[in-house]
């Protein structure tokens, strides 16, 4: 079976800097691939390549059997959804504006944007009649990350890319979230990349970790052998597990 | 008041009304294009902001003065005090609308292009709705503005309440020039007012 999404020998330099080397990754489908690293280790650089908001300098990233150069990125786009921190809503769309976005630039009829809509609401817990008339900023952190995972399950597409989607939210709504994210999955059965710099929630939702170290593929291992795992960067994550400290 | 003098300051005001509504009018009509262009543009930015810029420096007498030898803008008229308000008036308009476009919140712009918003619907349904606070208030600047430096046309021959100004500073007649000066200061009250309120209705959209 061909991967739903491969690198292969991707790199990016920008400004003589190489963020990404010759990176080669399979991400399969129905799996949630985590890409784990320090900040400036290129792993939201690899994510932006799967939706072709960045090109590779040089291989190519191979999404459904097409490289995304050859995609026109609209249609690429559209068939992927996407989730950021603080959820990059919309703040002049009400909840129902920023969850029904994409179905409406598919030209769904209204009706079935609407109930749509609604079913993806319930779906991550925020009851259709109290939120779908009401702004982002009407909304809490964690209020404003549901809508934002609603939004990009919207068009039902077969690949979700999350780039630190938990980080901004207090401890409690972050467990919170996570445990839907798994909830979602084991009932959707998504493919999703997932971008984190935080090893506990890497092995929470993972089904394989990527480590990424100064743009390169450190380690790449189901969470229990990344538990196992030798090398200098994969010890230094698993070393967070260990201290008391809440990870940033 | 005559009735001749307040039939002369309808007339006027109306003629200034005109004047101001036509330049802001192309203003707008060039500026907010030229802005959004800019913002696609990066390198055009300095050279055009930097051209806006000394337009405004001009004092406004010297440019109608200016102009008028040209030929085709040139010349003694209405349309060429229109020219004048123009070229003032596009500052303002083009770089709020350039401010307001670039200060979209890259969040927010990502995520539409993510979701496959193609150039127009970005524009069209994220940046200028975002923005248009900032470049009314742009808009609104330009057209108190030009309320003002519309009274100085008159030394062109481009009509308007300068009529008035001018020929109470000729003859030394304060009713003359109070007649001049009330109404565009009203005028200026009236847009200013008008226009900040339709600038609160759309933010709290």
């Amino acid at each position: 079976m061909t991967p739903l999404v491969s690198f292969q020998n991707v790199s990016y330099r920008v400004g003589g800097k190489d963020i990404l080397r010759e990176l080669n990754l399979d991400i399969e489908s129905g799996e949630t691939l985590v890409l784990l690293g320090r900040s400036g280790s290129g792993k939201t650089t690899a994510l932006k390549m799967v939706n072709a908001l960045l090109r590779p300098s040089a291989g190519e990233v191979v999404v459904e059997g097409t490289p995304t150069a050859s995609w026109d990125p609209i249609r690429l786009r559209r068939r992927i959804g996407y989730v950021i921190q603080e959820a990059g809503l919309f703040p002049h769309f009400t909840v129902e504006g920023n969850v029904g976005l994409v179905p409406r630039l598919e030209e769904w009829p209204p009706e079935k944007i609407q109930a749509r809509v609604q079913a993806l609401l319930e779906q991550v817990g925020l009851p259709a009649e109290q939120f779908a008339a009401r702004y982002p900023r009407e909304l809490s952190g964690g209020q404003r990350q549901r809508v934002g995972v609603a939004r990009a399950l919207a068009a039902d597409p077969p690949l979700l890319l999350f780039d630190e989607p938990f980080g901004a939210l207090d401890p409690v709504t972050r467990v919170e979230l996570q445990r839907q994210f798994l909830e979602l999955r084991r009932r959707l059965g998504k493919t999703a990349i997932f971008v984190t710099h935080d090893v506990r929630e890497a092995l929470l939702v993972a089904t394989r970790i990527a480590l990424l170290h100064n743009g390169r593929l450190a380690v790449l291992a189901t969470p229990a052998e990344f538990l196992r795992a030798q090398g200098e960067e994969a010890r230094a994550f698993l070393a967070c597990l260990d201290s008391q400290a809440e990870p940033a | 008041m005559t009735p001749d003098l307040a039939r002369e300051i309808m007339d006027l005001t109306l003629e200034h009304l005109v004047l101001v509504g036509v330049s802001m009018g192309i203003a707008v009509a060039v500026a907010i294009p030229a802005g959004i262009l800019l913002t696609r543009r990066a390198p055009l930015q300095r050279w055009v902001l930097g051209f806006a810029n000394v337009m405004q420096t001009v004092p406004s007498l010297a440019l109608f003065g200016v102009l008028i030898p040209l030929p085709f803008i040139g010349g003694i008229g209405k349309h060429t005090a229109i020219i004048a308000l123009v070229l003032y008036a596009l500052l303002p308009v083009l770089r709020n609308t350039l401010t307001g476009i670039l200060g979209v919140d890259p969040a927010v712009r990502e995520s539409a292009i993510a979701m496959g918003m193609t150039g127009r619907q970005l524009l069209f349904e994220v940046e200028l709705p975002l923005a248009a606070r900032t470049i009314l208030a742009g808009v609104r600047v330009a057209t108190v503005t030009t309320i003002g430096t519309a009274t100085i046309a008159a030394a062109i021959g481009g009509g308007g309440l300068g009529v008035f100004i001018f020929r109470g500073l000729a003859s030394v007649d304060t009713t003359l020039l109070l007649a001049g000066a009330v109404p565009a200061a009203l005028m200026a009250l009236l847009a200013d007012g008008g226009l900040g309120w339709v600038e609160r209705k759309l933010s709290r959209a």
